[in-house]
């Protein structure tokens, strides 16, 4: 167990935004430097703001993106060098959720010919196999054999989601990738399919990289939780610590947002001010201290080096919070 | 009590589906005082929105109509008013921000023009004191550089200066109501405590009334002091918004608030609601909620239950047979 399934190593990632033809060319610094485990059955989870990279993480992780420096590792091979073609036999490991389910089916397939794809692919099974396989897998995230035979539109979006669920688990994968799984879905819906990710979790032994903007559903299902700020990870941390003991400014605010559903909570929010500075530009020293209240010289200056505070807990900054009443120096 | 801003009655609205009228909102009441923030929660489809654009007679004519009901705002019914003076109101006494800040903006028109649209179209004011008060709302919803701001193009600013932008224009004419559809829906988590307490802010300065329309119970319960709770295109339950959390009286109330995942409460696995809404032409018959609800006895599917006042709870009102039932005596409200 000691052995992660997947290690990203000091991986960058930039991509050109020359905006005509003789447009001064720039770069969007996607992904700056980021370095990460993930051990075999745990739940990994991204989370941050739009625009920080961590779509483009999961897409570098599934090989739909290369990356520009650094090493990806999965199950014992690095694989960010590898072509599409020596790839092709590791896909069927590593599935992909996507966030809208409404635009990941194509609209003109049967639902079971969507879900039995990936078995043509991957498997040499024969029609009537993979049928009987479709169906057992539409009955495992809660559907009916008889919903095979529709198409995407006559499903809600709760249904389309467990369907994308049903046709990432087709070729028994070792790590799923779920990108924003249930954003686009309403509460109760939500409630119901993030149930379903954990049993099968649980049945399937499968390993999840969770990427959510909301911080209250990745405390539920993770394991292990990285805060992405502009492309660099500024704090990971086990669940526990991280929502006990936020150490990093960021996190701190950005937990500090979240709507709590309790009027008898009344609580002071630590408000950041600004927006995102962009990613064409990003600011010297560290990338946070345009809207950090904690701003020191030190933080314009020098960007910080990634320290590990506690057990598993590491934090991307000069000046980390250690307690409630200041910061240790 | 303070005064009703806005009271809103027996409200009906249908849409044209295939030569048949399909009813998206049934018998929907409620009233808005000076200075307060109603929240109006439920999922995607239960009419929240369609209330709205009602409550402005912004929905198409031809294939839509509210076949009854009366809002009264300020005394007056202006769903009798005609085109002309309903739109003096819309803009200038009663106005609404949307929820995609980057697609409710003009990409065409430099910011400056789309706020001083507003402003010219409701005052007599000249062009230059139109540009001095959309100055003055710029700055007052916080933006850093309103000159800058003013002279730019929608897609050269970010989601959240969008949405103060849109804030600004509906607040350019200081209107007595503000209707604010899933105002941070799209924007994140920082942003949308920015938006927020911007929200507040105006309501405490000027008296504003806000309907605050969401999917959010976490902003519901930072922003709202009284919540109308919809599904299926009905209110299921009315409450102050510290009771409806404490005890929610409504199944599906009791459903969605056990449903959202809270911060810090260490939980593994959320309380879920079966099932999904059903679909406007294919309504259940008797209670909407019933194939959904865990305590669905025969009569829930038989007749609906009405919206009555939950007995010894003042402003408290629920559509569910279960506290009648319980208490014997129930006034209709």
């Amino acid at each position: 167990m000691s052995t992660p399934i997947v290690s990203v190593k000091n991986v960058t990632k930039t991509f050109d935004a020359g905006k005509g033809m003789f447009a001064k060319k720039t770069k969007v610094h996607a992904v700056n430097d980021i370095s990460f485990n993930i051990m075999p059955g745990e739940t990994f989870s991204l989370v941050g703001e739009s625009g920080c990279g961590k779509s483009t993480t999961g897409r570098l992780i599934d090989h739909l993106l290369i990356p520009d420096t650094g090493e990806i590792w999965f199950d014992g091979k690095e694989i960010s060098k590898l072509s599409q073609n020596e790839m092709r036999p590791l896909r069927s490991d590593v599935q992909m959720i996507f966030q809208d389910p409404y635009g990941s089916l194509n609209p003109r397939i049967k639902v079971q010919d969507l879900i039995g794809e990936p078995l043509l692919i991957h498997t040499n099974l024969s029609a009537g196999e993979r049928l009987k396989k479709v169906y057992e897998l539409l009955e495992v995230v809660g559907l009916s054999a008889a919903h095979g035979e529709r198409y995407p539109h006559e499903f809600s979006g709760g249904q389309r989601q467990r369907i994308g669920i049903a046709r990432a688990l087709t070729v028994h994968p070792k790590l799923i990738i779920a990108d924003e799984p249930v954003s686009a879905l309403d509460v109760s819906i939500q409630a119901q399919v993030l149930n379903l990710l954990q049993q099968l979790q649980k049945d399937f032994n499968l390993t999840y990289l969770f990427i959510s903007h909301d911080l209250s559903v990745v405390e539920m299902i993770s394991d292990k939780i990285a805060v992405m700020y502009l492309g660099t990870i500024v704090e990971t941390a086990p669940k526990k610590d991280l929502y006990a003991h936020p150490m990093h400014p960021y996190t701190r605010s950005l937990l500090s947002a979240v709507p709590i559903p309790d009027p008898a909570k009344k609580k002071e929010r630590t408000l950041l001010k600004g927006d995102l500075p962009s990613t064409t530009n990003l600011p010297a020293g560290c990338l946070f201290h345009t809207r950090c209240p904690y701003c020191q010289e030190k933080c314009i200056k020098e960007r910080p080096e990634t320290q590990e505070i506690g057990e598993g807990h590491f934090v991307k900054c000069h000046y980390p919070i250690c307690n409630e009443e200041g910061k240790n120096v | 009590m303070a005064e009703k801003l806005l009271d809103v009655k027996n409200l009906r609205t249908e849409f044209k589906r295939d030569k048949s009228w399909v009813t998206a909102v049934n018998d929907v009441s409620f009233h808005i005082n000076k200075g307060e923030i109603l929240g109006l929660v439920g999922e995607s489809g239960c009419g929240k929105s369609v209330t709205s654009l009602s409550v402005m007679r912004l929905l198409p004519i031809g294939t839509s109509r509210v076949s009854e009901g009366e809002v009264f705002f300020n005394g007056e019914d202006i769903l009798k008013v005609d085109k002309k003076k309903m739109r003096k109101i819309r803009g200038h006494k009663i106005s609404m921000i949307f929820q995609e800040p980057m697609s409710s903006l003009n990409p065409c028109m430099r910011i400056s023009k789309q706020i001083t649209e507003a402003i010219l179209l409701h005052n007599d004011l000249s062009k230059d004191e139109a540009y001095k008060r959309a100055f003055n709302v710029l700055k007052s919803v916080g933006i850093p550089d309103p000159d800058m701001t003013l002279n730019s193009y929608p897609h050269q600013l970010s989601g959240g200066m969008c949405q103060r932008v849109m804030i600004a224009m509906a607040m350019s004419c200081e209107p007595n109501l503000l209707i604010a559809d899933e105002p941070t829906t799209a924007l994140d988590v920082t942003i949308q405590a920015q938006i927020l307490s911007l929200m507040e802010e105006i309501k405490e300065e000027r008296d504003t009334g806000i309907l605050l329309i969401t999917h959010d119970l976490g902003v519901v319960a930072e922003m709202c002091s009284r919540v109308i709770v919809m599904y299926a295109g009905r209110i299921v339950e009315e409450a102050p918004v510290r009771e409806l959390f404490e005890s929610p009286m409504h199944p599906y109330t009791q459903g969605l608030i056990e449903s959202v995942p809270k911060l810090g409460s260490d939980m593994t696995s959320l309380p879920s609601i079966p099932g999904s809404v059903p679909d406007l032409s294919v309504m259940p018959k008797g209670c909407k909620f019933a194939p959904r609800c865990k305590y669905a006895m025969d009569i829930c599917r038989e007749k609906e239950p009405e919206l009555v006042a939950v007995p010894g709870q003042e402003h408290r009102c629920s559509r569910c047979v279960l506290h009648k039932l319980e208490e014997k005596e129930v006034s209709k409200l």
